[in-house]
């Protein structure tokens, strides 16, 4: 069976600057990975390596989202294929009414793909039933797209446009980050319920705290740009009691 | 290749050839000889049928023309015009006064249907497709090709409003004292060496007067084509709104695409008597010339409006996408106490566009409002500056402008300049000025494309934020238009 995500000895580099250093990854459909690290390990820029950022570039390696080579796709291509990057500072779009885009980006994931696209009446009531889980105020999807927003509102918005645009691989970039504890739990409930058999989810944080309202299936410790170890659930905690200090030192 | 530079080349690559209104028409014109002369004007206003006043008025306006020379303020660059190697007038030969649509050319006929701008009444009222239940709001329309008004729709039931809605030319005939009584009153023959030439020469143009006490049934439009080569268009615009009436009038204007330059330097004037309204919106897309700046129109304009009344009121939208070369300042003199203008502009430029536009807001009574939201857009090579007046003279008591202008880049060949001129003669005046000016972000565009928007709509969608408050100000057929206009200015995706 073809892993949803497939990353080979994968060396990415900004601006001259080798950030990735052989990264190997695989995410089966159905799962949860956490990658964990100190700052500056390079846990953002595989984010936007694997979503295609403009100034990061692949070197060598490669990256395969359902067996299809993601470095031969544009961003909204590798977007409509199922790839979705929650970031860690959502954009602001002034003058873009939140609803217009989720319309926008939903119609052309689905035109991409062949698909219908989604008629006004269904769309408006599918987003009323994500604000819902999500303890949102409708009026916040009327105004323009992620201006004026709190740090928790961004990332609750954040989450409503994946959970409508109900991606294949989500890869949640420092999704905690900005939240207080009520906003983790209904964000982490939003995430929970897009675990599905047929999807694949990564979750990039730093802290453990996020860990226990979204279980992981497998854990990484990703440092100097690759991936020094793996495991269960429980290596979040050990990271909790240790630190990443020994994994720098013997990546150094 | 990072996003904004593939916006960039895109944009380059496709350049003029999105000017999907290029074609020529087929049809023999009658010409005055070429050049500029005492006989020259006279013969336009034989062929008009003109009043002896307004001969002499043409012919007093042409030696004053003689006397002035072409302003270089602006900054603007071009080549010297040639003003004796133009022809100015040309009219289609067949339609020498059409008495309904049915003795109008259809070669005329096809070529506005083919701009998308129906003149049979019968399909205006059928509409094109729309949701149910949404009545299509009628428009009227006043088609001028060239020199001459080849049809007007709407005449008879706008008469039993008691509006008048017709060509300048027939209004001379027809209603010679209303116009005598206006015409120049707000843009004097001597105002500057555009207005002054067009006074010498304007051939055609809309003549509206909205009576006292009347709101206008329907949208008013006029729709400017230029076709005959090396021809100048010197339109003339003149409406009046009578004390309490109200108008929304509209204007859109495209001209095939020529190697040579095409002089287009068109007066409108508005005169609001006592609690009267204008609104007038213009959508212009007049030929842009193509990548390396050969041909497009020069868009030479001044356009006025004479709050003449108490607490009167006029408004301009413009959406500005086409002309090689704009110089244009939409202005309104807030003569009357509590009187209010308004000026709403979106700028786009790209290639080698240069435009040089604003608005003037000039406060002369007692608390005279003015608010003024300019968005300018560059990309290509083009060079895209707001120019700005707000005044108020000693008697504008409390007078108030609020001034929004907003710049944005698109790459790093183009630029954008805000030039504002500010002048208080009266201490209680209160002027607000805001003024951006932003590169699109490349993290935004990153941003809409990671949620599946193709690089041209990530683009289209962050300039029509940009461009919202004033997209918000036009009539709705024309938002959607312009909206339309402006995606296919930027990136190519004919809407």
């Amino acid at each position: 069976m073809t892993a949803l995500l497939e990353i080979r000895d994968l060396k990415a580099e900004i601006a001259g600057k080798q950030i990735l250093n052989g990264y190997d990854l695989t995410v089966n459909a159905g799962e949860v990975h956490a990658i964990m690290g100190p700052n500056g390990s390079g846990k953002s820029t595989l984010s936007y390596v694997l979503s295609g950022r403009p100034g990061y570039t692949i070197t060598e390696g490669q990256a395969l989202l359902a067996g299809a080579d993601l470095s031969q796709m544009s961003v909204d291509e590798r977007a409509a294929a199922g790839l979705f990057l929650a970031f860690q500072y959502p954009l602001e779009v002034p003058g873009v009414a939140t609803m217009t885009f989720l319309r926008a980006a939903l119609n052309a994931q689905r035109k991409k793909r062949g698909e219908e696209e989604m008629s006004s009446p269904d769309l408006i009531k599918r987003v009323k039933e994500l604000a819902k889980i999500l303890d949102m105020d409708m009026e916040m999807l009327r105004r323009p797209v992620n201006v004026g927003f709190s740090g928790g509102e961004k990332k609750r918005a954040e989450t409503l446009q994946m959970m409508l645009l109900e991606p294949k691989l989500c890869i949640l970039d420092e999704t905690d980050s900005g939240l207080d504890i009520d906003a983790l739990k209904v964000v982490s409930n939003g995430v929970n319920q897009l675990r599905s058999k047929d999807r694949g989810i990564v979750v990039i944080t730093h802290y453990q705290r996020l860990l226990d309202y979204i279980t992981p299936d497998v854990v990484h410790v990703q440092s100097a740009g690759r991936i020094v170890r793996t495991g269960g659930k429980e290596l979040a905690l050990e990271l909790e009691e240790t630190g990443y200090a020994r994994y720098q030192a013997e990546a150094a | 290749m990072a996003a904004v530079q593939e916006t960039v080349e895109q944009v380059r690559r496709v350049g003029a050839d999105q000017y999907k209104y290029g074609f020529v028409t087929d049809i023999e014109s009658d010409l005055a000889p070429k050049g500029l002369s005492e006989e020259v004007i006279r013969f336009i206003s034989a062929k008009k049928g003109e009043p002896e006043w307004m001969l002499d008025w043409r012919l007093e306006a042409y030696r004053r023309w003689l006397t002035m020379t072409e302003p270089k303020w602006a900054r603007v660059d071009y080549p010297a015009i040639d003003y004796q190697d133009l022809y100015y007038y040309a009219a289609p030969k067949s339609t020498a006064g059409p008495k309904s649509l049915d003795e109008v050319d259809p070669e005329l006929l096809r070529t506005y249907e083919k701009l998308g701008i129906p003149l049979h009444e019968r399909e205006i009222l059928a509409g094109v497709e729309r949701p149910e239940g949404e009545e299509r709001p009628r428009v009227a329309v006043d088609a001028v090709f060239d020199s001459v008004s080849v049809a007007t729709t709407f005449k008879e039931e706008l008469k039993k409003a008691g509006v008048i809605f017709c060509p300048i030319s027939e209004a001379l005939r027809e209603h010679p004292e209303l116009v005598r009584k206006y015409l120049g009153t707000v843009v004097p023959t001597s105002d500057n060496y555009f207005a002054t030439l067009n006074s010498a020469v304007f051939s055609d143009g809309s003549f509206v007067y909205i009576p006292p006490g009347v709101r206008c049934p329907m949208e008013l439009s006029t729709y400017f084509r230029i076709n005959e080569k090396n021809t100048g268009q010197f339109e003339r615009t003149l409406i009046i709104a009578d004390r309490g009436s109200y108008v929304s009038y509209l204007e859109g204007c495209t001209a095939p695409k020529r190697d040579e330059n095409q002089l287009h330097a068109a007066v409108v004037e508005l005169v609001t008597l006592d609690d009267a309204e204008i609104k007038y919106s213009t959508v212009q897309n007049w030929y842009p010339g193509d990548e390396n700046g050969k041909g497009g129109i020069y868009n030479f304009v001044t356009k006025r409006g004479d709050c003449r009344g108490a607490n009167s009121k006029i408004s301009w939208t413009q959406v500005e996408t086409g002309s090689a070369i704009t110089w244009k300042y939409p202005s309104c003199v807030l003569r009357g106490d509590n009187s209010r203008g308004e000026f709403y502009s979106i700028a786009i430029s790209n290639g080698r566009q240069q435009v040089d536009s604003g608005t003037k807001m000039i406060h002369l009574g007692k608390g005279t409002t003015s608010r003024i939201i300019s968005k300018g857009i560059s990309a290509g090579r083009s060079s895209n500056a707001y120019r700005g007046l707000v005044s108020a003279h000693r008697k504008a008591e409390g007078a108030r402008n609020f001034t929004n202008c907003d710049s944005l880049l698109i790459g790093d060949a183009c630029s954008a300049h805000t030039i504002p001129y500010i002048e208080a003669k009266n201490p209680s005046c209160v002027f607000e000025h805001e003024a951006t000016t932003s590169k699109i972000s490349e993290d935004v565009l990153f941003y809409c494309m990671q949620r599946g928007l193709s690089q041209e709509d990530a683009t289209a969608l962050v300039v029509n934020g940009f461009v919202r408050d004033v997209l918000q100000q036009l009539p709705m057929e024309f938002a959607v238009e312009a909206q339309k206009l402006i995606s296919v200015s930027l990136e190519g995706s004919v809407g």
